[in-house]
């Protein structure tokens, strides 16, 4: 039997040896301690940990998906005022590091002892301490969903500008409203562009709460699993216990993802009837809406306008 | 048309510029109620900026375009034109169907819901009534069994009647076509024509931005040809094709003809 990809296979069967010698020499190799990996990977501590990562991404996430559609919808609109804000939001927001970011929402208390809803310059009416109205968790919160919607609103940004102004007007001549043409005319599309950036983002919110015990906050997966280690002197199974939840957390994210992608591909990355432009699901993930489209649509917006 | 001649249209010395561009000098023109016009002329000439100011899709810089005696887009006070808000211009839409070029059929939504969305979230109709409607017009266009398609499943031609079936939907009392047949395959020209065809014997006032000078010949009340922004010439469908007064027009007719 002849091969077809000689080389290929050669090297496939090199890596695969390399590959069992490491995991081999891993198994038994000391340090590891894997009985130590085996006792706390589900130990009721860590898994409670996991389970306040996990809520940390989701609630930062939600946040700040709606804070970068605000801030998206915002840059894009006609009033200077509205862009301004945003491109100032971005600037501070993306232009310092994270971790920074979760000191200074740590300190929040220190630099305003109390927090007062009210007109500027009028007595405040309702006046809380800052300890009180926001413990450490919500801080943690608030500290990663603000510096993500930065990054959400320039990929929400994205996605918008690549919708096909065509659209924007098939849906105005019809006297649709600018927010009905937005909200279900151009996201909807927008959002097979949106996604993939999105889906990114939120596993890398996922690591990033390792990030929370800048605020200080101490309850997350990699904080918990540390200060056990720091008890039974055994740092490196416990991280590898927090890499394991880490790994099956963002593995099932991924899954959500691929759903989602599919669910907003609907009428766009599908096949023709005639074959001609099968393709397999799930849909390319760049490129302008209507690319994958009919072949008598083309994306370019050839509007006369001599 | 036998009916008496009442305006549906009136355009009144319209102008309008991108930048240092003159687009559009002063142009006034009248469609009756139930009149079909063809506006036709060279690529540049204007035709297509003139119909999107018919809904406001682009502002104009000085005259007056009245739809069934409305000013459209502005409100006039003294001798002033204030621009209407958006919701206000979006009112004033719902009377004026548009069917596009590159038809712009809303890619993740079927045949069906494409038809049925400005019914139900610009007139609040309730969705059995817009289906129904919507299924009446597929029928109408010869696409009764196309309903639950998506648009990338259907051909140019397909997805161009679609389109008209989308903006009939909104019942308008004016059509306005912008080169409704330019990006379709030469074969699926017919399909699309008939339909518009059809729509002009049932009394709809339409606008036709057009190089089908067969379809301005047979359907057309009027043919205006445009260059250069303004009108050059103005009639009667078959005494301009055949018997055109300026030397731009004769230019343009030899070389589409």
């Amino acid at each position: 039997m002849r091969l077809r990809h000689p080389w290929r296979n050669l090297i496939a069967v090199v890596i695969v040896v390399y590959l069992a010698a490491f995991l081999w020499d891993a198994a038994r190799r000391q340090p590891f301690q894997w009985d130590t990996y085996a006792k706390y990977l589900f130990d009721q501590r860590v898994s409670q940990a996991a389970l306040v990562t996990l809520q940390l991404t989701i609630y930062s996430m939600l946040i700040a998906v709606v804070l970068g559609l605000l801030l998206a919808v915002m840059r894009l609109s006609s009033n200077p005022v509205f862009t301004s804000i945003s491109w100032f939001y971005l600037w501070i927001f993306r232009g310092t590091p994270v971790y920074v970011q979760l000191v200074f929402w740590g300190l929040l208390s220190v630099i305003y002892p109390t927090l007062s809803l009210g007109l500027p310059f009028a007595p405040p009416l309702i006046t809380l301490p800052t300890g009180d109205a926001l413990n450490v968790f919500e801080l943690a919160i608030i500290g990663l969903a603000l510096n993500e919607a930065a990054y959400l609103a320039e990929i929400v940004r994205a996605g918008i500008l690549s919708v096909d102004r065509g659209q924007e007007e098939a849906a105005v001549a019809l006297g649709m409203t600018w927010p009905q043409t937005m909200w279900r005319i151009v996201i909807p599309q927008s959002m097979r562009v949106i996604i993939p950036p999105t889906g990114n983002e939120f596993i890398s919110m996922l690591k990033t709460t390792s990030l929370v015990t800048a605020v200080p906050f101490t309850l997350d997966l990699f904080a918990r699993s540390r200060d056990i280690s720091v008890e039974t002197f055994t740092p490196i199974p416990l991280l590898l216990v927090a890499s394991t939840w880490y790994l099956a957390i963002t593995s099932v994210l991924m899954v959500g993802q691929y759903f989602l992608e599919k669910r907003f591909a609907r009428g766009i990355g599908d096949a023709r009837p005639d074959g001609a432009e099968t393709r397999s699901s799930p849909a390319p993930q760049t490129g302008p809406i209507g690319a994958a489209g009919s072949s008598d649509a083309p994306v370019l917006d050839k509007r006369e306008h001599q | 048309m036998t009916q008496t001649s009442v305006p549906m249209v009136e355009a009144d010395q319209v102008s309008k510029s991108f930048g240092s561009n003159h687009v559009l000098k002063s142009i006034s023109l009248t469609v009756n109620r139930g009149e079909v016009m063809c506006l036709v002329g060279p690529s540049g000439s204007g035709k297509s900026t003139f119909l999107r100011c018919i809904n406001h899709l682009e502002q104009v810089d000085a005259g007056r375009l009245r739809v069934d005696g409305t000013l459209i887009g502005y409100r006039e006070k003294g001798d002033k034109l204030h621009e209407l808000k958006p919701q206000e211009a979006a009112l004033q839409r719902r009377d004026i169907g548009m069917v596009f070029q590159r038809f712009n059929l809303f890619p993740h939504m079927t045949a069906l819901d494409n038809i049925i969305e400005a019914p139900m979230r610009v007139k609040r109709m309730p969705k059995a009534k817009a289906v129904a409607r919507a299924k009446e017009l597929l029928a109408r266009v010869g696409l009764a069994d196309k309903a639950s398609a998506y648009p990338a499943h259907l051909s140019g031609g397909q997805q161009q009647r679609v389109a008209i079936a989308r903006a009939l939907a909104m019942d308008p009392k004016l059509m306005l076509f912008d080169e409704p047949t330019s990006a379709l395959d030469p074969e699926l020209v017919g399909e699309v024509l008939d339909v518009m065809k059809e729509l002009a014997v049932e009394g709809m006032t339409m606008i036709v931005v057009t190089h089908e000078m067969g379809f301005a010949r047979e359907v057309a009340d009027s043919l205006v040809f445009m260059d250069g922004g303004v009108v050059v010439e103005a009639g009667d469908p078959r005494s301009v094709l055949t018997d055109p007064q300026h030397e731009r027009t004769r230019a343009f007719l030899s070389k589409v003809l």
